[in-house]
């Protein structure tokens, strides 16, 4: 299904012309309004009047996540405060938090794009939305929320925490729809089991997934354990928040960007340069039709590519591919890129190890060691020690053959590796550089 | 003529076998054989108890990893060369001891061995066939 199907199936020619006319007109309100960007395009020796095909946006200068922090708390806003009706802030892990505004009008955009997601992901009018995403500073809990209303759909805004009453909730509401991270949904299906309630006799439909990276066998895995389909979707509050893009039902393969309010690129991370669909490096973003926060070619740090083939579900956008990692979660042991969900595809490949693992990095005598922790599973014991020493020998050799780096593998107990109720800790570097 | 064994995943830390038996003694629980296999990093607990299915719900509760597999238990008798006759039908048959560990209590005047195998049937139709008396589960559990 498709929620506007005026916007969303859009021919090439009329959504680059919408793009164009939406771009010109944020680059002319950011140059006049914007003080960082009328410095950054004055440097880079360009004015608002160059900007004369899409093309041209490539003359423009990125943003980055340290020029929102240097310009900390609002001085990124292109209105006046009286307008903004909204702050939303991400987590300051290194550093001060970055902060976002939203007029009115950007708050009902943003709703708009929440309920094609979710439709996109199979909810509709007379679903129930369990929302187990925070409300708070993050977007994820009321940005699922305001698309759910605007959807017509009834949303139980549970947010985060509490999981025991969570799946009480989900016994006795029926819900239809589940909205959270990846990872609280694995451990949703745990706490479950662990009280003897099983999802195969509750009603959901459709997961809708994101704000962390995951597989397509976690995909599977979900699946699986919680009887529902697994919808990705992406968004980060520099950009928007949840609904900058998202899965289709349909194809589930690879998420459509909403291009009418979002011109996405893809650049190679180290010089900058802009890559040709279908190769693999870091997002980038510019908003369209933003009023409080418009940004310009920001740099997610995530890793994906571009696809811009048609989709069987009808929709013209075009679709990035899984996000596959962080810029900045990018470990590099003994010279070789590693990213944490290489790790988590070798061992899903591998079918009967349990996802959860923690990768710790330390430097012993100039050398890195990276040792990959893994939970022993009911499927993966074993009474015998050479089995489990045999299963220690499969990952490490398997994770040398994949990603080209030792690691020492190290059995561990279950729920032995911490994992928040959100985002799961996936890495420790010890390292002192 | 099977025993059940339930086995325990156990890291190489500090006060993880109390936390087990704890678990057990306040279950009311208790354990007629144990073994524990160990490497640098992690170990396995094989215990007999007197109530496998009670057992194994507690310390899945208590979050562990827990596995069941089926064990012989063999009587031998205590004098010298007791054992050795009974490896030897068993090498003899070609038949693989994967681990052996002691029972605690005694079956009369014999000893009792409990044997992990990797082909069970074919070793209890040896031994059998060798007049060597195996223990069933019900009687090993109430010993």
């Amino acid at each position: 299904m498709i929620y506007n199907m005026e916007f969303e199936t859009l021919s090439r020619e009329a959504l680059e012309a919408t793009q164009l006319r939406r771009l010109q007109a944020t680059i002319n309100r950011v140059y006049a309004t914007v003080p960082f960007y009328r410095k950054k395009l004055g440097e880079a020796g360009v004015s608002p009047a160059d900007i004369k095909t899409l093309k041209d946006l490539q003359r423009l200068p990125f943003t980055t996540k340290k020029d929102l922090r240097d310009n900390y708390p609002f001085g990124m806003f292109a209105v006046p405060m009286d307008n903004v009706v909204r702050i939303h802030a991400s987590s300051g892990t290194t550093g001060k938090p970055t902060v976002v505004g939203y007029t009115a009008r950007d708050i009902d955009t943003w709703a708009e794009l929440m309920a094609r997601a979710l439709v996109a992901g199979g909810a509709s009018r007379g679903d129930i939305i369990h929302n187990a995403y925070g409300y708070g500073l993050f977007t994820g809990g009321l940005g699922i929320h305001y698309g759910a209303e605007r959807l017509g759909a009834s949303v139980i805004p549970i947010s985060g925490g509490n999981t025991k009453r969570q799946i009480l909730i989900m016994k006795d509401f029926g819900p239809t729809i589940l909205t959270c991270t990846p990872s609280y949904a694995l451990h949703l299906a745990e706490a479950a089991a662990e009280i003897g309630v099983g999802f195969e006799g509750m009603k959901f439909k459709s997961g809708i997934f994101g704000a962390e990276p995951w597989s397509e066998n976690m995909r599977d895995e979900i699946e699986r354990k919680l009887h529902l389909n697994a919808i990705d979707i992406y968004g980060l509050s520099e950009v928007m928040g949840p609904g900058v893009s998202v899965e289709c039902l349909e194809a589930k393969s690879g998420l459509h960007i909403f291009e009418d309010h979002f011109i996405p690129e893809v650049i190679n991370p180290q010089t900058g340069e802009v890559l040709p669909y279908g190769e693999t490096g870091e997002l980038v973003f510019t908003s369209i039709t933003k009023e409080a926060f418009p940004i310009i070619r920001y740099r997610t740090r995530d890793v994906t590519s571009l696809n811009p083939d048609p989709c069987v579900c009808g929709r013209t956008h075009m679709r990035m591919n899984r996000v596959t990692g962080r810029t900045d979660d990018m470990l590099i042991i003994r010279g070789v890129n590693v990213f944490p969900s290489q790790i988590e595809s070798v061992l899903m490949e591998m079918r009967w190890v349990e996802p959860h693992y923690q990768l710790v990095v330390d430097r012993a005598d100039n050398l890195d060691t990276l040792t990959v922790m893994v939970e022993v599973g009911e499927q993966t014991f074993s009474d015998e020690v050479r089995k489990l020493q045999d299963l220690e020998k499969k990952i490490s050799k398997n994770i040398k053959e994949y990603l080209g780096v030792s690691a020492k593998v190290k059995l561990v107990e279950p729920k032995s590796i911490p994992r928040s109720e959100g985002k799961a800790q996936r890495v420790i570097d010890n390292r002192k550089f | 003529m099977r025993v059940e064994q339930i086995s325990v995943f156990l890291e190489n830390k500090a006060g993880r076998l109390s936390e087990v038996t704890g678990i057990l003694a306040e279950a009311g629980i208790n354990i007629r054989a144990l073994s524990l296999a160990d490497t640098s990093d992690f170990g396995i607990l094989r215990l007999i108890v007197n109530d496998n299915a009670k057992a194994v719900e507690v310390l899945k509760q208590h979050g562990f990893t827990v596995g069941k597999t089926d064990v012989v238990a063999v009587e031998v008798d205590d004098r010298p060369g007791g054992l050795h006759r009974i490896l030897q039908i068993l090498y003899r048959a070609n038949v693989n001891v994967e681990y052996m560990y002691a029972f605690v209590q005694q079956s009369g005047n014999n000893a009792v061995i409990i044997f992990r195998f990797d082909s069970l049937d074919e070793a209890v139709k040896v031994l059998a066939e060798n007049g060597v008396k195996v223990i069933a589960g019900e009687q090993l559990y109430a010993m």
